[in-house]
């Protein structure tokens, strides 16, 4: 939408603008993209799933609070909770002011790591956010 | 996520203040309220609540609307009119009053301006003037000598606010020199005709300056230019909140009394007779059931407005406001609770969306600047 909106390389993303990215032993980092926390503006809360917690790809896994409204936060990708960023939960500013390094919000265990064949690249999530329904 | 902030707006049915187009051209997230567009932040509304608490800040008011009273009949319609005495208020300066109906119930809150003899500027509310209108003019019809001008379209009113907000209006505008807080003139500065008043909604130091609309980019170009940072109704909202001022049509209406929302200094009852008079001394003589109350969160949670408010399993009242205060650093709000449970220390939940998060009664306002 605006000229601004960071969209980092070997990240994959949604339409409903988390992104992802693959690390290590079948792990993934997820967060949500530059362009959402603009749209949202000020993170106030959020909640987000617990350790331990299996989560479908696609599925809701928590809820992400400005100001002004309650958006909820779904997976990219399908697995098993293995770490939640305590940082950015005590802080949900760190959501805005760095949103693809600190304001990481969880790592999942995959379960299907053919699944990431469903999310978009870097190119294709730069032409969403640039389309005029992006 | 996003889903919902994806609707496209329904622009064809929004009013646009004079300042619309600046607001574009810096970038502003525009929100809707009360029938109109306006600025909900310019990327971060935490910033500027914090630009206003610790600098100087200023705000698009436009919406809110504008209308004088004019006449022989004027002091006398607004006497009936408004809660506050009117009659005791000297030219040059501003009291904070309500509009209530026959019942005692909250129509909207003002602010009157006395500007000369037989003359005076009243300060509603946006969302509730479809119904204040037409009482206003249902009022005036009792009164001969009166005549009541809706100057909204044609002016633009800009809030100045923050600490150094005061130096910056001196800057702008001569008069603003050495006018006390309250107090209100009409006047000019470089590009014409001004009125300030020394009034606000933040809990700041401050002043709102009302303008022709040719001349309102001009001068919000002036203060931003004096440093002051842009601020939309995002941190209006928080800035109003953590200084316990109600939000008409949402803390306050016609369902709550002055006694309930604890605007007892808004009503003068010795001043005559007003509308809701008779029905607020019954309401005084059979005492309090509910009253307004401020509350924060013990834990994390962001309360909002109509979030039940529960107590032994059971719903005793409603958050009306409600949100994260960004100079007090916590998530609060405001309700109607039952007096027992309306005094500070009572400690009872906000049921947040199904999970009930623990709240606990404090004293307002959450925040009072040190510098007043």
């Amino acid at each position: 939408m605006t000229a601004g909106d960071i969209v980092p390389d070997g990240l994959r993303y949604t339409n409903e603008h988390e992104w992802t990215r693959l690390e290590g032993e079948g792990e993934a980092v997820v967060g949500i993209t530059d362009y959402a926390q603009k749209l949202l503006g000020d993170v106030v809360f959020l909640s987000l799933p617990k350790i331990g917690e299996r989560l479908t790809q696609f599925a809701k896994c928590g809820e992400i609070e400005s100001p002004k409204a309650v958006s909820d936060l779904f997976t990219p990708l399908g697995g098993e909770v293995v770490a939640v960023n305590e940082e950015v939960a005590m802080h949900p500013e760190l959501v805005n002011r760095d949103p693809y390094g600190q304001g990481w919000l969880f790592r999942l265990a995959l379960g299907d790591p053919g699944e990431v064949d469903r999310l978009m690249t870097a190119e294709a999530y730069r032409a969403l956010v640039a389309s005029p329904e992006g | 996520m996003l889903r919902e902030s994806l609707q496209p707006p329904l622009t064809s049915l929004l009013q646009q203040t004079p300042l619309y187009r600046a607001h574009k051209e810096r970038g502003a997230h525009l929100t809707t309220f009360a029938g109109w567009e306006l600025p909900l932040h310019y990327g971060s509304q935490i910033e500027e609540h914090r630009a206003v608490r610790s600098a100087v800040g200023v705000f698009d008011v436009s919406h809110l609307r504008r209308v004088l009273v004019e006449g022989d009949g004027a002091e006398g319609y607004l006497q009936r009119l408004v809660t506050c005495d009117v009659g005791s208020l000297a030219e040059g300066r501003s009291r904070y009053g309500l509009l209530c109906n026959q019942e005692g119930g909250i129509l909207d809150d003002v602010l009157v301006y006395c500007l000369g003899p037989a003359r005076y500027l009243v300060i509603t509310n946006a969302g509730a003037y479809a119904m204040v209108e037409p009482w206003l003019e249902r009022w005036a019809a009792y009164e001969a000598a009166v005549s009541i001008q809706d100057l909204t379209l044609q002016t633009a009113m800009l809030a100045v606010q923050g600490p150094q907000a005061p130096a910056l209006l001196a800057a702008l505008v001569p008069a603003a020199a050495g006018l006390p807080r309250g107090a209100c003139i009409e006047t000019t500065w470089r590009e014409g005709p001004l009125l300030l008043a020394r009034t606000g909604y933040t809990g700041e130091d401050g002043g709102e300056a009302i303008v022709p609309a040719a001349a309102a980019e001009r001068l919000w170009e002036a203060v931003l230019a004096e440093g002051a940072i842009p601020c939309g109704l995002g941190a209006r909202d928080t800035l109003r909140l953590e200084a316990g001022f109600p939000l008409s049509g949402q803390d306050i209406d016609a369902s709550t009394t002055p006694w309930e929302a604890a605007l007892e200094r808004a009503v003068d009852l010795e001043k005559g007779d007003f509308l809701g008079r008779t029905a607020l001394l019954d309401a005084q003589s059979k005492g309090l059931q509910r009253r307004i109350v401020g509350f924060e969160m013990v834990d994390r949670g962001v309360p909002r407005h109509d979030y039940p408010i529960i107590a032994d399993g059971k719903t005793i009242g409603r958050v009306t406001s409600g949100g994260y205060g960004p100079t007090v650093d916590r998530f609060i709000g405001l309700g109607y609770v039952p007096l027992p449970h309306a005094s500070v220390g009572s400690e009872w939940s906000v049921d947040i969306r199904g999970q009930k998060v623990p709240a606990r009664v404090v004293p307002l306002p959450f925040y009072r600047s040190r510098r007043q």
